[in-house]
């Protein structure tokens, strides 16, 4: 399934990251994944989180800019060659992947990944017709 | 600038006060004792208002200057608002002459700058902004010198609107906002993406422009 991401704007300066995750902190919201795009001149921050609507209201309220956007988290074989099975299927079906970072957690021998595609719906339908594991957010939170 | 244009070639410099809305340069004019701009006062009427409220000024007040035309046939102006913010000067100058003078014009009544010989006015940037993301953001405009040349860029602050998860997206929107301004100024320009309120406010209003060119 689909799992809200929100991404956060940073300028490119000392403490930058800090910030917003004080104000998640102070809000008491647990992040369940982190990543940072970065440029010489900015960042873009991508939190996946349970309460993101919360995560949302609290770092709006604190005056940051906040995307959501919908990724897909899949899991693979935590083994050489687990991920390149699932990213070759994509590839014959002509999915544009926009970019993807690892999840921080590892499972019953398996490694789970967050993807951006150009189009969700149609990369899921893929990797479900083939079987390759879509994580369901029960299963992440 | 001047100083070292009259040292370095042992010309002296007259400033001519001009518009190409009205005769363009020949409308005042120094004389010998660079002491304020004469104003051909036989085919030119000064006046010098407040530029809020448009309620004339003696003479001797610093104000927007006003100019109508006593001698233009074509094309006559009358009370034409110059944007150009100065004085008239009443006393009898060293020179002789007895026609009216207004000081050297320093600013402009609307923050017009000037930029590698090109004049810019803050309004072009933001129909530049305002044309690529359909609202105006808060921006800045930043002068300063590099190697001895003038430089502007333009910091825009972020807004919901044009922000997004992909940084090749932020870019994109970098990009077009820069080409949008240096298509209406046609000079080279440099766009930076800032945070939200990373532009300080003052009552409420950002500064428009910040020349850092006389620093350093
Ligand atoms: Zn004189």
């Amino acid at each position: 399934m689909k799992l809200p991401q929100l991404s956060v704007f940073l300028e490119n300066r000392p403490g930058s990251l800090a910030e917003p995750l004080k104000t998640l902190a102070t809000a008491g919201i647990n992040l369940v994944s982190i990543s940072l795009a970065d440029t010489e001149q900015f960042g873009i921050l991508r939190l996946v989180l349970k309460e993101w609507q919360q995560a949302k209201a609290a770092l709006e309220k604190d005056g940051w800019v906040v995307n959501v956007s919908d990724v897909v988290a899949i899991d693979v074989p935590d083994e050489p060659g687990g991920l390149v099975t699932m990213l070759e299927t994509l590839a014959q079906a002509g999915i544009n992947i926009e970019y993807m970072y690892a999840f921080c957690l590892r499972r019953n021998g398996r490694a789970v990944l967050i993807f951006r595609f150009e189009d969700p719906d149609a990369a899921m339908a893929v990797l479900n017709r083939e079987n390759l594991g879509v994580v369901t957010d029960s299963e992440l939170f | 600038m001047r100083a070292r244009m009259e040292a370095d070639t042992g010309i002296q410099a007259f400033d001519i006060y001009g518009l190409s809305e009205i005769i363009g340069p020949g409308v005042a004019s120094e004389c010998t004792e660079h002491d304020g701009l004469h104003v051909f006062e036989d085919h030119f009427l000064p006046e010098i208002i407040d530029p809020e409220s448009g309620e004339p000024l003696p003479d001797g007040e610093e104000g927007e200057l006003v100019l109508t035309t006593l001698s233009k046939k074509a094309m006559p102006m009358i009370r034409y608002r110059t944007r150009d913010i100065t004085a008239i000067l009443r006393e009898p100058c060293g020179c002789g002459r007895t026609i009216r003078r207004i000081r050297r014009i320093g600013r402009r009544s609307d923050d017009m700058f000037i930029i590698r010989g090109v004049n810019v006015y803050p309004s072009q940037v933001e129909a530049a902004l305002l044309n690529v993301e359909g609202t105006l953001p808060h921006y800045q405009i930043i002068l300063s010198r590099e190697q001895g040349l003038d430089q502007m860029s333009v910091e825009v602050e972020v807004t919901p609107e044009v922000f997004s998860d992909k940084v090749r997206a932020l870019e994109e929107v970098r990009t077009r906002l820069a080409q949008a301004i240096e298509h209406i100024l046609g000079i080279r320009v440099g766009l930076r993406l800032v945070g939200p309120h990373a532009i300080p406010r003052s009552e409420g209003k950002a500064k428009r422009v910040i020349d850092k060119r006389n620093e350093s």
